[in-house]
């Protein structure tokens, strides 16, 4: 009886995730199969209640997916959507590279200190994200400080603003919490004795560590890179600030289309093109999830 | 026999640090400086804080974060614990449904989330300002509060609510007397988190924001694309040490409640 009144906890929740989550992206599939117009809004048809069925029916004639087509005919998104996927993926394997020896790290340290550092890792994500790549311009900019710190030690400058390699550095700067933390909550929970067994039978550190220390941390690794890889993909904020013009991501293309140009049905299709391709993983990371949670 | 760390070990963790850290040392320095270059030193002044407070259309944006954050972390917190105890608890079909839809805002991208909820209220013919940017933020903030405080409760010993319901008190009265005041500092922590994370949005602000309701964030982006500007860097460093502050409070309440964790 008890178990079945906690499931009333979830009707308040699963109400408001099924108004304000789930049903708006019914609302831009459909939107996606509309035609630009100039109106307000600015899209064509719409349903004409005065008409009764009729205007249902005439409402739904007009659906089609001529938009489709034109994002395929256009290589502007075929190449923005290639992009977002390889600068997400060399992102989420530039992360695990950074990420790892943090993560190990502070899960070898002792365990008052651990705490600490654990705090110390999250604190960034809690200060705000715009300010933090905001930072970067200033670091990252021709006569900023990366390059006066170049110029002190007698070094040449770097130009590397309004390119893709300030969008991974980026994304590698803003995601590394979402990187150590899952990391450091398997490499934490690891049995010791597992490496000393390792050692005993003559496995030097380097072996146990590759051997068994490492195989047993891919969950963890599997859930930060799924955690990290799906909003970089539709990242807009850190390619729009730090990348140049030719840094096409597909979150930048739904931004622009829907402020700049206005055609909403287009910024609908780039978005349900963007979730189809994210369904997949997005599965994956639930799965992952369920697993630790149960 | 405990292991220690090892050289290499430090190292990671120092370098780590100093790499989050160090862009946002840069950044509060800088809101210091006299000069408005950012790579000359002209010595200390609050000038730009000074330029801040004269700044009406920064004040006006701060105030309408503030309130959109309040109002969005509350919605999401109680929610939050809602859904947090049925993901915990219930057994129900109904709690894989409510697993997947907590799950998938959290990694959804913002500009899907952002798109798809103006459309929404475009199609109720809610005009966009103020509360539907406060609805879209505790939407966004929900699933993260639902995290934090599932962590908790999963490790929360049940029995002592079961005790107290053996004892005759019915079930809300028994959660909201033994279990709730038990994973308060969660729900706190849920709340911090929920607010900070709507203070800092962007793109779902942008999406579902009208007019007379600029956030923050709006303001500084429309702002930072002109360039690098002190005020800004000002702005920033205010945030920063509000939210460290409270998240390092926040902390250190938790570690004297529980000395031996």
């Amino acid at each position: 009886m008890r178990r079945a009144r906690s499931g009333l906890a979830a009707i308040l929740p699963g109400l408001w995730l099924a108004i304000f989550f789930a049903f708006p992206f019914l609302l831009v599939a459909k939107l996606s199969a509309s035609d630009s117009a100039l109106a307000i809004p600015p899209y064509t048809p719409r349903i004409d209640w005065s008409q009764g069925l009729a205007g249902v029916r005439a409402f739904f004639a007009a659906l089609d997916g001529e938009t489709y087509v034109r994002l395929t005919r256009d290589s502007l998104y075929v190449d923005a959507w290639l992009s977002s996927l390889r600068i997400a993926a060399i992102a989420a394997g530039l992360l695990l590279l950074v990420g790892y020896p943090i993560a190990y790290g502070v899960a070898r340290c002792p365990p008052r200190l651990r705490q600490a550092l654990v705090m110390a890792v999250i604190l960034p994500f809690w200060t705000s994200f715009l300010i933090r790549i905001y930072a970067w311009i200033a670091i990252l900019k021709p006569a900023g400080v990366l390059n006066g710190l170049l110029a002190a030690v007698g070094l040449p400058p770097v130009d590397i603003l309004n390119t893709e390699a300030a969008v991974l550095l980026g994304l590698v700067y803003a995601y590394l919490p979402f990187m150590v933390l899952p990391l450091y909550a398997v490499l934490e929970r690891q049995d010791e004795s597992l490496i000393e067994a390792a050692q005993d039978l003559g496995c030097t550190p380097l072996q146990a560590f590759w051997r068994v220390t490492f195989p047993l941390s891919l969950p963890g690794a599997a859930a930060g890179a799924l955690l990290c890889f799906i909003p970089m993909a539709g990242e807009f904020v850190i390619p729009d600030l730090l990348g140049g013009s030719e840094t096409l991501m597909l979150g930048r293309v739904i931004w622009t289309e829907f402020f700049a140009n206005r055609d909403w049905p287009a910024a609908s299709a780039v978005a349900i093109v963007l979730l189809a391709t994210l369904v997949i993983p997005i599965l994956l990371f639930e799965r992952q999830q369920a697993k630790v949670t149960r | 026999m405990k292991r220690g760390p090892s050289a290499f070990n430090i190292a990671s963790v120092v370098l780590g640090l100093a790499f989050l850290y160090a862009p946002i040392v840069i950044l509060v320095l800088y809101s210091f400086n006299a000069s408005r270059l950012v790579t000359v030193w002209a010595g200390f002044s609050t000038r730009w804080y000074a330029a801040l407070f004269r700044d009406q259309q920064m004040l006006d944006a701060i105030w309408v974060t503030l309130r959109v954050g309040v109002i969005s972390a509350t919605i999401a917190t109680v929610l939050g614990v809602l859904a947090a105890v049925a993901l915990t608890r219930s057994r129900a079909r109904s709690r894989v449904v409510l697993a997947g839809g907590v799950y998938a805002t959290l990694v959804i991208p913002e500009v899907i989330l952002g798109l798809s909820l103006l459309l929404l209220f475009v199609a109720a013919g809610l005009p966009r300002g103020f509360w539907t940017v406060t609805l879209s933020h505790a939407t966004l903030t929900l699933a993260y509060a639902t995290v934090v405080v599932q962590a908790r409760l999963q490790s929360f010993d049940r029995s002592l609510e079961e005790a107290a319901q053996d004892l005759g008190c019915p079930p809300w009265k028994a959660f909201a007397l033994v279990t709730l005041p038990g994973i308060a500092p969660a729900v706190a922590a849920a709340w911090m988190l929920a607010f900070t994370l709507s203070l800092d949005d962007l793109v779902i602000a942008s999406f579902t924001s009208g007019p007379g309701a600029t956030t923050l964030p709006m303001r500084l982006y429309s702002q930072v694309r002109l360039g690098v500007n002190p005020e800004i860097n000002a702005v920033s460093t205010l945030l920063i040490g509000l939210v460290a502050t409270g998240v390092i409070a926040a902390y250190l309440i938790q570690q004297r409640r529980r000395p031996s964790a």
